[in-house]
Formats: C-alpha cells, sequence, structure tokens
C-alpha cells in the first residue's frame, strides 16, 4: 500500500514500542509488565512485516521473522508466568518492588 | 485510495488509545482486555498490510493463546479483584520523560534516513500459504528449516520448564 | 703483612664470642660461658699485645717513623664516584695503644665475671653482651674512616644499654638503660651533623685524607672557607663531633646519665664506664688531633667543657655516699682532664716545651686511669657482694675482711691522687704542665681539681676500710675474683714507667717530670688525703659539722647541682608541651583527621549512592534505557 510511506508506519510501531517501555518502567505488577514486554514484542513484529512488504516485497524473511518472534513470544511468556507463580509463592505478592532482596 | 489511508489511520488509532490503555489502567483484569484488543488491532493491520497468514497466526496464538495466558495467571495469583495501587508520582514522570526522550530520538532518525525500495517485483499480491509453508520447511538456501526445528526444541524446553518451575513441591503438599 | 691476620682475630673473637654464646649459650653451653669468653677474649689480647709489640719495636730500627698503617679499606657502600663508605683498620700509635687497654681490661672483667655472676641465670647473655661490646670498642679504635666509626659508635652504644640495662626487672636499671641510650644518642646527632660537615668539606670520609684536607685549608690563603654565625664551618663540624664525643664521654652538661649507668653489674661498669667506652670521646678528640688544634675557638670549647667538667665532677664526688657513684663521678672528673688537656696546643706560648704535651698527657692519663679505675670498681664488686649494699654507712672497718681488696683499692687510690711512684702521678704531671703553660686559670682549676680529688677518694676509702673498728677474719675471695685485681694492681703501680712520649710522637722527648713542677700537685694530694683522714679515721661527726659548715654548697652538690631536674623541666614542660603536644595534635587531628576524613567522606559518598543498587528491576531497566540513550545521541550527534 504505496499510498501510507513506509515511515507512518514506522511511527506507530516506535510509538507501541516506547507504550510499552512505558508500561515496563511503571507498572508494579509483575503480570502488566509482562503484557507491556508483549507490547514491545509487537511493534517490533509490525516493524519487521512493514519492511517485508515496503522493501523486500519479493521475500518472505520478515514474516518468517515475525512468525519466530511470536512463537518465541508465546513461549517466553508461558516461562514468564511460571516463575511469577512460583515466585508469589515464596513471597506470597506480585509486585515487582517486593522482589528487591538484590539490593545493596 | 483514500479508504485504505483511513483505514490505516482508524486501526492505528485503535491500537495505540488501547495499548495506552492496557499500561496505564488501575483494575489488572481490564488491562488484559485492553492488551487483547490491542493484539486485535495489530492483526487487523497486517489484515490491511495484506499479511493474511501472520494476521491468522498472531490471532490465534497471541490472543487466543497468550492473553487467555496471562488471564488465567490473573486468577491464579488472586488478583482480579482487587485494584492495582497507583504508581510512585517521581517513577511516572521520570519515566514518561525517558519515554519521550526516546521516542523523539528515534523519529528524527526515521525520517531523516532514506529507506531505498527494491526494485525486485513482489511475489505475489496474496501470498499463498503453500508457499510459506514450502519456504518454511525447505532446506535449501533459503529455507527455514534448522529455525523451525530449533524453534521446536525451544518450545519443548519451555514446556518442560514451565511444568518444573510451577509445579508445588512435595514439601508443600504436605 | 703477617699483622693483618692477627688484628682480624682481634677484632673477631670477641664477635665470634657474642654470636656463639648469644645464639646457643642459653640453652646448650650454659655455665660454661663464661669460660668461653674469656678464653677467646685471652686469646685476643694475646694478639693485640704482639700487634703492638710489634707495632712499637718494630720500627725501632727507623724512630722517625710512626707510622700509619690503613690494613685494607674495602669499599662498603658507594654514594658514586667521589664518595665512599670504607671498612678499614687503621693503625697507629693510639690505636695500637687501646687496643692493648681495651683488650687487657675486657679480659680482666671477663675474668673477674666469672667469679662476680657465678649463678646468675642469664649468664651467657651476659657474656654475650660483654663480647658484643668488646668487638665494638675495638672496631672503633681500629677503624679507618669517620662514617664507620659512627656505625662502631652507635654500636657501642647499644651494647651499653643491654648491660647496664641487663637487671631489666629493675624498673630504675631499665630507666638508667634509656636515660644513656637517649643522651648519648642525642649527642650522636651531632656528631653525624659534624660528620657530615667535615666530609663535604674535605670531600672523603677517610680519616687520612680528612685530616689532609682540611689542615691545608688553615694553610692555603686562596681557599675562602664558608663562614657560618662569625665560625668558619669546618670549626662548626668540629665542634659538633666533640658533642658527639662529650655525650658518650659523659662531659658536662651531657654528663647525667653516667651516675645513672651504675644500676648495671659492677664488673660491667668497670669495663664500660671507667675504661673503655667513656674515653671513645677522648679518643675520638685525639683521632682529629690535627684538626682540632687548628684553632684557637675549637681548642678553647675542648678547654673548657674539659675543665669545667672535671671541677664539676669532683665537687659533686666529694658529697655521695653511694660508692659506685662516687667512682663515676671520679670518672667523669678524669675524663675532663684527659679532654683539657687535648684543648692546650694553640693556648701554648712559644717555648722549649712541645706543645704536644697535653696530647701525650691526655693519651697516658687514659691509659693509667683504665688501670687504677677498673681496679677501684672491681674492688668495689667485691665490696659491694660481701656489704649487699653500695652505701657507704654500711661498710666500714672492711681492712680485714678484704685484706687483698684493701692493698688493691689502697694502691688505686693512691694513684688516682697522683702520688709518686704510682702511675697517675705520671699523667697527671703531663698534664697539668701541659695546662700550666697554656692558661694559668686553667692549671689554677686543674690544680684545685687534683686536691678534691685525692680528698674524696681518700674519704671513700677511709670510710670503707677504716671508719668502724675492723673485726671479723679475711673473707674467702675466688681466685678468679682475685687475680684480675692483683694485675690491675700491677698495673696502676708501674704503668707510670712505661716511657708514653717515646711511643707516641715521633721524636718524642723523655722530659723529666721531676721537677719544680711536679711538686704542688704532690703537696695538694696529700693535703686532701690529710683532711679525708681527719674526717673519716675514726668514726664522729666531724663530718657533719663540716657539711654544715658549707651547708648552702653542700645540698646543692649532694643534690648534683640539680642538673637533672633542669633538664627534667625543659624536657616535660618545654619540649613536651611547646613542641610535641602540638606536633601529636596536628598528627592526630590534622594528618590522622585528613585520611579519616577521606574515608568518612567515600563512606558518605558510597551510603548515598548506593541506593541506585536498589533491587528493583525497573529502576535498572530505567537506567538501562538513559544509558543507550545517552550513548545513542553522543555518538550520532556528538562524536562524528
Amino acid at each position: 500500500m504505496p499510498v501510507i510511506p513506509l515511515h507512518y508506519i514506522l511511527f506507530l510501531s516506535t510509538a507501541l514500542f516506547f507504550i510499552g517501555m512505558y508500561g515496563l518502567f511503571t507498572r508494579r505488577n509483575m503480570i502488566t509488565m509482562l503484557m507491556s514486554v508483549e507490547l514491545i514484542l509487537n511493534s517490533v513484529n509490525i516493524n519487521f512485516v512493514a519492511f517485508n512488504k515496503y522493501l523486500y516485497p519479493e521475500n518472505l524473511e520478515g514474516l518468517f521473522f515475525s512468525l519466530f518472534i511470536i512463537a518465541i513470544a508465546a513461549a517466553e511468556a508461558a516461562v514468564a508466568i511460571a516463575i511469577i507463580i512460583n515466585l508469589y509463592r515464596n513471597i506470597r505478592s506480585v509486585d515487582v518492588e517486593a522482589a528487591d532482596d538484590m539490593k545493596f | 485510495m483514500i479508504g485504505s489511508e483511513v483505514v490505516f489511520y482508524i486501526l492505528s488509532a485503535f491500537i495505540l488509545v488501547t495499548g495506552g490503555l492496557a499500561v496505564t489502567t488501575r483494575k489488572i483484569f481490564r488491562s488484559a482486555i485492553w492488551l487483547l484488543f490491542c493484539l486485535t488491532g495489530i492483526a487487523g493491520l497486517y489484515f490491511w498490510l495484506g499479511m493474511l497468514f501472520i494476521a491468522a497466526v498472531q490471532i490465534v496464538v497471541y490472543v487466543g493463546g497468550i492473553v487467555v495466558l496471562i488471564i488465567f495467571s490473573i486468577f491464579l495469583t488472586q488478583q482480579s479483584g482487587k485494584d492495582l495501587p497507583p504508581p510512585v508520582r517521581s517513577r511516572t514522570i521520570l519515566s514518561a520523560l525517558a519515554v519521550c526522550i526516546g521516542f523523539v530520538l528515534t523519529c528524527i532518525l526515521l525520517r531523516n534516513h532514506t529507506f531505498g525500495a527494491s526494485l525486485h517485483p513482489p511475489l505475489a499480491d496474496h501470498i499463498s500459504v503453500e508457499a510459506i509453508g514450502t519456504q518454511l520447511l525447505d532446506t535449501s538456501e533459503h529455507g527455514y528449516a534448522l529455525p523451525f526445528e530449533v524453534i521446536s526444541i525451544l518450545l519443548l524446553a519451555a514446556l518442560i520448564a514451565c511444568i518444573v518451575l510451577a509445579k508445588r513441591s512435595k514439601s508443600e503438599e504436605k | 703483612m703477617p699483622n693483618t691476620a692477627y688484628i682480624l682475630l682481634i677484632l673477631l673473637l670477641p664477635l665470634f664470642g657474642f654470636v656463639l654464646l648469644g645464639l646457643f649459650g642459653r640453652r646448650y653451653i650454659r655455665g660454661f660461658s663464661g669460660v668461653i669468653g674469656a678464653a677467646l677474649l685471652f686469646v685476643s689480647t694475646l694478639c693485640a699485645l704482639y700487634v703492638a709489640y710489634n707495632y712499637f719495636s718494630g720500627n725501632a730500627g727507623m724512630p722517625a717513623l710512626r707510622r700509619t698503617y690503613t690494613l685494607f679499606g674495602a669499599t662498603w657502600l658507594s654514594f658514586g664516584r667521589d664518595l665512599s663508605i670504607d671498612m678499614g683498620i687503621l693503625i697507629d700509635p693510639i690505636s695500637a695503644m687501646m687496643i692493648v687497654v681495651v683488650t687487657v681490661i675486657s679480659l680482666m672483667v671477663h675474668v673477674f665475671s666469672l667469679g662476680y655472676m657465678k649463678g646468675e641465670e642469664r649468664y651467657s647473655t651476659y657474656y654475650a653482651f660483654l663480647g658484643l661490646f668488646t668487638f665494638s670498642m675495638l672496631g672503633l679504635v681500629l677503624s679507618s674512616n669517620i662514617f664507620e666509626t659512627y656505625i662502631f659508635w652507635e654500636l657501642v652504644g647499644v651494647s651499653s644499654f643491654l648491660l647496664i640495662g641487663f637487671y631489666y626487672d629493675r624498673p630504675t636499671a631499665v630507666a638508667a638503660a634509656k636515660k644513656a641510650f637517649i643522651v648519648t644518642r642525642f649527642a650522636d646527632l651531632g656528631f653525624l651533623i659534624g660528620i657530615l660537615i667535615l666530609s663535604f668539606q674535605a670531600q672523603t670520609l677517610d680519616f687520612g685524607w680528612l685530616i689532609n684536607n682540611l689542615s691545608s685549608f688553615e694553610h692555603s690563603p686562596f681557599n675562602e672557607p664558608p663562614v657560618f654565625l662569625g665560625l668558619p664551618l669546618v670549626d662548626w663540624g668540629l665542634i659538633l663531633v666533640f658533642i658527639g664525643g662529650a655525650g658518650k664521654s659523659a662531659l658536662f652538661p651531657l654528663h647525667i646519665w653516667l651516675p645513672d649507668a651504675m644500676e648495671g653489674p659492677t664488673p660491667v661498669s668497670a669495663l664500660i664506664h671507667a675504661a673503655t667506652m667513656v674515653v671513645a670521646g677522648v679518643y675520638l678528640v685525639a683521632r682529629l688531633y690535627p684538626l682540632y688544634t687548628l684553632t684557637r675557638d675549637v681548642q678553647q670549647v675542648v678547654l673548657y667543657v674539659g675543665a669545667i667538667s672535671a671541677l664539676l665532677a669532683a665537687i659533686i664526688a666529694c658529697t655521695q655516699t653511694d660508692i659506685k657513684r662516687v667512682l663515676a663521678y671520679s670518672t667523669m672528673s678524669q675524663i675532663g682532664y684527659m679532654m683539657f688537656a687535648l684543648g692546650t696546643y694553640r693556648l701554648f706560648p712559644p717555648s722549649l716545651v712541645d706543645p704536644k704535651i697535653g696530647f701525650i698527657g691526655s693519651m697516658f692519663h687514659l691509659f693509667t686511669h683504665a688501670f687504677f679505675k677498673a681496679l677501684l670498681f672491681l674492688c668495689a664488686g667485691v665490696i659491694i657482694h660481701l656489704v649487699h649494699s653500695n652505701e657507704m654507712k654500711d661498710m666500714g672497718g672492711l681492712r680485714k675482711r678484704l685484706p687483698l681488696a684493701h692493698i688493691c683499692f689502697l694502691i688505686a687510690c693512691l694513684a688516682i691522687s697522683g702520688i709518686p711512684p704510682f702511675s697517675g702521678f705520671f699523667s697527671k704531671e703531663d698534664i697539668l704542665s701541659a695546662a700550666w703553660r697554656a692558661d694559668k686559670f686553667i692549671y689554677a682549676i686543674a690544680l684545685f681539681t687534683s686536691g678534691l680529688t685525692a680528698f674524696y677518694m681518700f674519704r671513700l676509702y677511709f670510710s670503707v676500710f677504716w671508719n668502724k673498728p675492723a673485726t671479723g677474719h679475711p673473707h674467702a675471695q675466688p681466685l678468679v675474683e682475685s687475680i684480675p685485681l692483683v694485675i690491675l694492681a700491677i698495673g696502676a703501680a708501674f704503668a707510670g714507667l712505661i716511657p708514653f712520649s717515646h711511643l707516641l710522637i715521633v721524636g718524642g722527648h723523655v722530659h723529666s717530670t721531676i721537677g719544680r713542677n711536679a711538686v704542688p700537685p704532690v703537696l695538694i694530694a696529700l693535703l686532701g688525703i690529710g683532711i679525708a683522714a681527719w674526717l673519716y679515721y675514726k668514726q664522729s661527726d666531724r663530718p657533719q659539722k663540716a657539711a654544715a659548715a658549707f651547708r648552702g654548697l653542700y645540698t646543692a652538690a649532694y643534690h648534683k647541682f640539680y642538673i637533672d631536674e633542669l633538664y627534667l623541666f625543659v624536657t616535660k614542660k618545654i619540649i613536651f608541651n611547646c613542641i610535641g603536644r602540638p606536633a601529636a595534635w596536628i598528627d592526630r587531628n590534622i594528618v590522622d583527621g585528613l585520611m579519616n576524613g577521606l574515608a568518612v567522606a567515600t563512606a558518605r559518598i558510597s551510603a548515598t549512592i548506593k541506593g541506585i543498587q536498589s533491587g528493583k528491576v525497573q529502576d535498572y531497566a530505567w537506567f538501562f534505557f538513559v544509558g543507550i540513550a545517552g550513548l545513542a545521541i553522543l555518538f550520532i550527534y556528538i562524536v562524528r
């Protein structure tokens, strides 16, 4: 769709990336932090797909990259939740500020 | 042409608004739902771009799998009813500052960069699943058979890891 | 030269004794240590006598030569091309004489201690220290280089410290050892600065070259020697070296350590504080004699310090009641004699008498004094052992109980008083002749002091052996204690017959001392003896009446003219308060404070910034991102 220049889509994905980063910095609940990470991953996905469509339409590389990113994101989300549950069992809280044993 | 522009603007607005709500709302369940909507919006974007397969995968895996998983974990950690505590004022300001600076910097860099379009013709108007599948399992030069196998091992490892991490230890059961 | 081996033996045998007894004596050799020490020293003495005999007679065919042999000079420490500290051995008339004195007296003390220190728990340590001292003293007299002298000087100081503080469980002994060491160390500061000045002026440290180079200053009208406060720098160097010598020789005002040093065992006092160590200062001035005779100013200093010490010590000795302290002050007085005799050269009007008579007299007196003073101390040791007390009032009427000690003590007292034909007469005669020709005032002081010397020595003699009725039968004295007494008594009696001037000076004349000038000292000595006899022959209240007559002077002299109190006042009130305390304050608060402040500042900064490691993931993520953004901006926009 050449009507929309590439960098509009890139602005979109950048904005989504930084929204996700804002959520990562600000949110205290570990699960909401995980959701922010998912947003970041998705923004990267948008980037890959857009590049594939606009810059390299004869290849499918971008598409495969996105595919693999989705698969890995799924695995990572699962493992992260397992860790959160484990940690919840130990410190009875999903507040990320409660897990600050590695401080000075 | 104007139609696709408008669609794009609506989609991007939807994505950004729901994304923003997902990271700022105080109720956790709503945050999960806003995330769900955001992901759906991104799938819509893929549809608009013509990448039908990715859109479908997005909906199936992300929306149908990961968000559901997140909702399960919300239930498991007994968080669904309570409100989230408000963030510390200094942290929001600092984060917003960092985010804005990063955003401006990246946009400037993007704007000044010229992306050269490809000279080759596109593969097809709508890419068929068959083509994707063939290349995914191809063992020749541009094939992705090896990453495919590696991903399956990774998923196996993640599976085992989750089970080991999340299972109750024997002492707890007693 | 075959003598080299003997001379090295002289030096090294006592050192070997020190090492052997020091390392193995306590546990393995024990009671046998004394015999080993004495045997080693006996061999050393024989070697010394042989070397001296060779030296003094070997050149009999060439009487004009009293050569200075530098036996070897091995460069020990080199400060560049021109200046180096060498270790060498120098034989010249005075060093040959001194090795005889040191080894003989040391041998006597070693033998005496076989009996005196028997049963002592740290017997072998005692002999080890004696060996160390003998080695150090021999090294001092044989050194060819002024810095080598300084090294052995310090070694002698250390040995003295160890020996004075031998009974280290007695606080008085420890305090005395510290006092001796500190006072002599303080004087050695002057010595060191003097060495530096002299060696700088002469561009060498070797004695021969030093004397050569600095003497020529005087004769060369073209060299303008540097002047400081009116005196040439060379003179300042000589005066500072003299201060070092004055400290070691217990001259006024650095004499305060000598009476206290009597806390050590009596044989130690005999060796160190009568015969050998305390003459180190005199020896040093004698060694540098050609330089000390260059100018009147330096001569005046030497002369007056010696004379004042002699007089002051004699006055104080008249009032002391501790036998060893009387002998200590007597030593100080005699050393004063030796020192002022060395200061008479320049003051001679032109006359037929060789101005070096002062030098001859001083060295002769050193020789004879060693014998009779060591004898006095050893007799005192015998007396103290018998009476178990140092105070004169506990003694009296001992002549029947200690017949040998009585005779020897009497001989020594006669010698020190200058009664012919004993040795002291001859040596004092030379000194008094020198004083007569140099300065009549000094002669008067010296004469008066001889009278006082006779008086207080015989005061001591009569108080110990007469005063009370003589009872008892002779105390059994071990042979090892008697033999040294006899040998020293022979020396004290007959050493005067040695033609010293012949030995020391090339072409020295044997001048007749039996002349007009010999009479006044003998008369005054007899007067002193008479007064002492009248006061102390029988027990009476005459001494108290005499003391009351001079009450003010008596009290002052009894308290040693309050010099100790003055020193203590200056150190405690002035130096400690005005210099010590501020310095300590600066050290504690400013220097330490700086270091502590740095530490505290570091700790505070660390406490402040440790919050960065908060343990919270989001903080880390924030820092992470800011860092990346910062670097990105840096490298994209600023570093092109």
